[in-house]
């Protein structure tokens, strides 16, 4: 189950401002469209390269949260403790299970089983919140390609990661969600 | 040496439920005054004041209590501790007599909770029009519905859900079961918000909130305060013989946070740290679970519940499905749980929850709970949980006086 094994904490480890932050993913979400504008009361000519821009970022991608990893296959990325292998969506100034500062990215398994879920059935529409156990690491989401009621959803049921567009904003950026659907 | 054994001396809860006419203060003075009333001793004798109302943590809500009955200089500790924040305002209380400092403190939790909608995760405000990651996971929405849920209901269905992956035996009947034994047992106690039974099918057939928790099976946001008047040995020795055979024993008081696990990041563990204080609590009081004779436990949905039958150790390990349908937890059975009518059915004012439970377990232990009284009862635990976690576990026992 618990992927971690006790060890003893380090002392004074090195600090490593760098290993307490997730990667940094969020440039291209900053990025607005057009970056600076250009002075009011240009000609139209001048505007046609401005939309150019914008639309040439249309083809951008932005993850729902950061530590979904984008690509041709896409995945969940964990800050994993470097001493003991616990690992952490967010970051963590040290680790919570043995207090050592060191992490590395991990690559999270997946696909998984469902351990617990829930049909939430209150707001605008239902959808299954789920715990997922990717082998040995659990993945908290909304379980998709399912039918949201109980006789579609069984502890244990197999699933598996994936993707779906959230629609593009006014700058053309696309977010891509995550959800685990059956295997 | 003398002993260091603290005392309950006195005990009130307000009814829970709609108090549209009183204002929190008005709440927490109603039982403040009781609990002095209930002790016999007046503002001038308390020491020490531990006070919470989670919804309005930074009001200063002690100082503004003392203003109504009696402002003596002596120190408030305001505390919030999510729902333990009654069970922290006490053991805050507790530690002060039992460091020394005081020899009677008071404890105080009040809530306004009545008409709140669901409580938990809040969603984002109006979207901007462009995707913007902000937060611990660089989110650039809000991820309720997205990447599971955070509203209560929800995280605890799952929690019972959870219980029911790893041991087995659960069903969306046996829940609502368990809501059908608190409505059930409401019925005699007059201080709940409500009283009214109902049958497994309404039960089941109730506007379904986060499955398996239908309407029923979720706690009852409603206004409320309790108050209880703690002291040292020494102190009571002082005090009338009245007095000394009223007083309640706290055999012991335990809070504890949740210890790292695997999956507690994804899904909060509502049970290791349960078990840990439960261990501890048996441990200080140097008891079983054999000896309970009743147990007040954080019971926020139906689905919590069951897994606090196991934490707690009423059951055997992975045994709580069995325990339920045994009976044993009916108010007739061999280990009442919740015959106040629990947090579904008595209410949960987040702040007087953590009082109220203890409160109960007192009143029952002094055989003055009325028509729900458990007769012969001797000893008793109460047990709170706030997520995020903080977990208080008391366990008391009849005066010998």
């Amino acid at each position: 189950m618990a992927a971690k094994k006790k060890a003893p904490a380090k002392k004074a480890a090195a600090k490593k401002a760098a290993a307490n932050k997730a990667p940094a993913k969020k440039a291209a979400a900053k990025k607005k469209a057009p970056a600076k504008k250009a002075p009011a009361k240009k000609t139209a000519a001048k505007k046609a390269p401005a939309k150019k821009v914008a639309a040439k970022k249309s083809a951008k991608q932005i993850p729902f949260v950061d530590y979904l990893v984008l690509g041709d296959r896409p995945y969940l990325r964990a800050q994993e403790c470097k001493n003991c292998g616990a690992r952490f969506f967010d970051r963590r100034n040290a680790c919570a299970s043995c207090f050592g500062t060191d992490f590395k990215n991990a690559r999270v398994k997946s696909a998984g089983i469902v351990t617990s879920y829930s049909i939430v059935t209150v707001g605008p529409q239902p959808f299954v919140s789920a715990i997922v156990d990717c082998g040995g690491t659990s993945v908290r989401c909304t379980l998709v390609g399912v039918e949201p009621t109980p006789d579609h959803v069984s502890l244990g049921m197999k699933v598996k990661l994936t993707t779906y567009s959230m629609g593009k904003d006014a700058a053309g950026v696309e977010a891509i969600g995550f959800g685990f659907a059956p295997a | 040496m003398a002993s260091e054994d603290i005392w309950i001396l006195g005990s009130n809860m307000t009814k829970f439920g709609k108090h549209p006419d009183e204002d929190l203060v008005d709440l927490a003075s109603e039982a403040a005054m009781a609990a002095l009333a209930d002790a016999g001793i007046s503002m001038a004798e308390v020491g020490i004041m531990g006070v919470g109302s989670l919804m309005n943590a930074s009001a200063g809500i002690g100082q503004q209590l003392q203003k109504q009955i009696g402002q003596t200089g002596i120190p408030v500790y305001n505390v919030a501790n999510a729902c333990a924040t009654g069970a922290t305002a006490l053991r805050v209380a507790i530690m002060a007599v039992k460091a020394g400092e005081t020899d009677v403190g008071m404890a105080v939790g009040v809530e306004k909770l009545a008409g709140a909608g669901l409580l938990g995760q809040a969603g984002r405000g109006a979207a901007s029009d462009t995707w913007e990651p902000s937060g611990r996971f660089g989110a650039v929405g809000s991820t309720e519905g997205r990447i599971g849920t955070g509203i209560m209901p929800g995280v605890f269905a799952q929690v019972g859900m959870e219980y029911g992956h790893k041991y087995g035996g659960t069903s969306f009947e046996l829940f609502a079961k368990i809501s059908e034994k608190n409505h059930a047992h409401s019925t005699l106690n007059p201080l709940a918000a409500y009283q009214k039974r109902f049958t497994l099918d309404e039960i089941m057939n109730d506007v379904m909130i986060a499955y398996p928790n239908t309407r029923p099976m979720c706690s009852g946001n409603c206004d409320g305060a309790a108050a209880m008047i703690v002291v040292s040995d020494a102190k009571l020795k002082t005090l009338s013989k009245r007095q000394q055979k009223h007083a309640v024993k706290i055999s012991a008081s335990v809070l504890t946070t949740d210890p790292y696990q695997e999956a507690c990041q994804v899904l909060p563990d509502v049970n290791t740290l349960t078990r840990n204080a439960a261990k501890q609590a048996y441990e200080q009081a140097g008891i079983g679970p054999e000896d309970l004779d009743l147990v007040e436990l954080h019971d926020c949905f139906a689905t919590a519940e069951l897994v606090h039958y196991d934490n707690l150790m009423l059951c055997e390990e992975g045994g709580a499905a069995d325990f339920f349908e045994s009976g044993a937890p009916w108010r007739d059975g061999s280990m009442p749980v919740n015959v106040s009518g629990g947090l579904q059915s008595k209410g949960h004012p987040i702040g007087a929850t953590g009082i109220a439970n203890i409160h109960e377990v007192a009143m029952h232990l002094r055989g003055d709970a009325g028509d729900r009284q458990i007769k012969g009862a001797k000893v008793g635990m109460a047990h709170v949980i706030g997520l995020g976690s903080a977990c208080g576990v008391h366990i008391l026992e009849k005066s010998a006086a």
